[in-house]
């Protein structure tokens, strides 16, 4: 079917104005966009306000969205685990006799870790969350990752802060608005964040596809002593993540690291919480390294520069 | 299909004493659009581009199914209210927006006579360039191994396009729907 034009304005001249500003303004529009575009690309931060407060706006049908997801995931998991109840009540059995022990173990250790470190005069990061928070949506439409956080300036939240929940690192706080904060997650490919391997601290930068799946690169070149399996930490340096929390597992190898799967999914949890900066909180703010850093996520040129200094910290942190 | 024009088509509706709101009538195709920007980012904390772009797609179904009755310019306010919540660096939409409601108007103007099987294939093409600029804004590279990202995202995105065209066809009745006495 033909449309009807809507161009054939008659011999109105109201109607003919009409249609000649429409286009002079759309045309316009698009010259502005392209402006603003341009000023946004070379200042990320340049409109940080407005989508702050766009954020707070949409943040009730966040919450609400947010309180009904973990809802609905619940439920699916509870009708599967009724059908693989009893497999998987046996293996779990199994796994904490096992556990019970290896935590007797690890408490041991963490004793012996603690009288060592008080024996060298090391202080301990006092590490309490600043605050908890739900994620109550995400850009899940555009190849940034980035979640919209329900805490902001009200709750103490400040710009670089990362974000944790009780499987991994998520991000860390990129803009700060007053009752909700935008979140980068690590799985942005802008996300730049340096990790080591749990067991032996081999350390690499973990750099995100954009896919779920993490860039892990090596910084000693050489042969690649990773396999599928090997587990991730933090290694904090830098400053912003402190030593130790877990960001990944290995699934498969490239020439010069490998691709990681995330071990937090942020999909699952329900709760997240936000740390203040590892180096001010173990009271040496001037170990962060370039303070203006985390919040410019288009410039992670500079922390491989500050990699060299770091690593043994890192090393004896893990 | 009876256009009338954005005023027309309210005094159409008109029955004996009941009348369509105007506000409703003027307000709903905005409404729609702004809420698919909204909606796109709460099903889910996604770790990979999934959800098609609700907005964008609400946005062409409109365009599509009653040209005119969102003017030409109408890509520049949708878009910047997009761009507050679609994480794109603001102004990606603005201008994509912008340049694909230009565009449609061009090419109707070009190719009056259309059947549904072109409009579905025109809009296919709007959403996968859309899809791919909107990217090169975001500063991803776009390489062959992201086409893995992206293709999943077009792919839904194009087989949805039809079924949000059914829902703002069900908007454009409802826009209309006579419920205010007169009288």
């Amino acid at each position: 079917m033909a449309p009807p034009n809507a161009r054939r304005t008659g011999f109105s001249k109201r109607a003919q104005y009409g249609t000649f500003f429409g286009y002079i303004a759309a045309l316009a529009g698009a010259g502005i966009g392209a402006f603003v575009l341009v000023v946004s690309l070379l200042n990320p931060q340049a409109f940080a306000g407005l989508r702050g407060a766009a954020a707070d706006a949409a943040a009730p049908a966040g919450r609400l969205a947010a309180a009904g997801r973990s809802g609905t995931q619940s439920i699916a998991a509870d009708a599967w685990g009724y059908f693989t109840r009893g497999t998987r009540v046996a293996a779990m059995e199994r796994e904490l006799e096992v556990a019970r022990v290896q935590r007797a173990e690890n408490q041991a250790v963490a004793d012996e870790n603690r009288r060592l470190k008080a024996l060298l005069g090391l202080a301990d990061a006092d590490l309490r969350p600043v605050a908890f928070a739900r994620l109550i949506n995400s850009t899940a439409s555009s190849p940034r990752r980035y979640a919209t956080l329900s805490a902001g300036r009200h709750q103490g939240v400040t710009v670089g802060m990362p974000v944790r929940s009780p499987t991994g690192v998520i991000g860390r706080v990129l803009e700060v608005a007053d009752s909700t904060s935008r979140v980068l997650l690590i799985t942005d490919p802008e996300s730049l964040l340096p990790v080591m391997r749990g067991r032996d601290g081999v350390p690499a930068f973990a750099q995100g596809l954009g896919d779920g799946t993490l860039q892990l690169k090596l910084i000693n070149l050489g042969l690649n002593p990773l396999k599928p399996g090997d587990v991730f930490v933090t290694s904090g340096s830098g400053g912003l993540y402190g030593p130790g929390m877990a960001v990944a597992v290995v699934v498969s190898l490239t020439r010069d690291g490998a691709i990681a799967r995330v071990l937090s999914d942020p999909t699952q949890s329900a709760f997240v919480a936000v740390y203040p900066p590892y180096a001010v909180a173990a009271q040496m703010p001037a170990a962060l390294v370039p303070v203006a850093e985390p919040a410019l996520p288009a410039k992670p040129k500079p922390k491989p520069k500050a990699k060299p200094a770091a690593k043994p910290a890192a090393k004896g942190a893990g | 299909m009876p256009l009338l024009g954005r005023e027309g088509d309210i005094a159409a509706a008109r029955r004996l004493n009941r009348a369509p709101s105007p506000l409703l009538a003027r307000a709903l195709p905005w409404v729609v659009v702004m809420a698919g920007s909204v909606l796109q980012t709460l099903p889910l904390i996604a770790s990979a581009p999934v959800m098609p772009p609700m907005g964008f797609l609400f946005l062409l179904a409109w365009r599509q199914l009653h040209p005119g009755l969102l003017p030409v310019w109408a890509g520049l306010p949708l878009g910047l209210f997009d761009d507050l919540y679609s994480g794109q660096p603001l102004g990606s939409a603005m201008l994509l927006w912008s340049v694909a409601m230009v565009g449609l108007e061009l090419l109707e103007q070009r190719f009056p006579w259309r059947s549904y099987l072109i409009d579905w294939l025109v809009a296919a093409g709007v959403i996968a360039s859309y899809l791919v600029l909107a990217s090169t804004f975001a500063q991803v590279t776009v390489s062959g191994e992201y086409v893995t990202v992206l293709a999943p995202q077009l792919v839904l995105s194009i087989l949805l396009f039809p079924m949000a065209e059914r829902f703002i066809a069900l908007c454009d009745r409802w826009r209309l729907r006579p419920f205010r006495t007169v009288g």
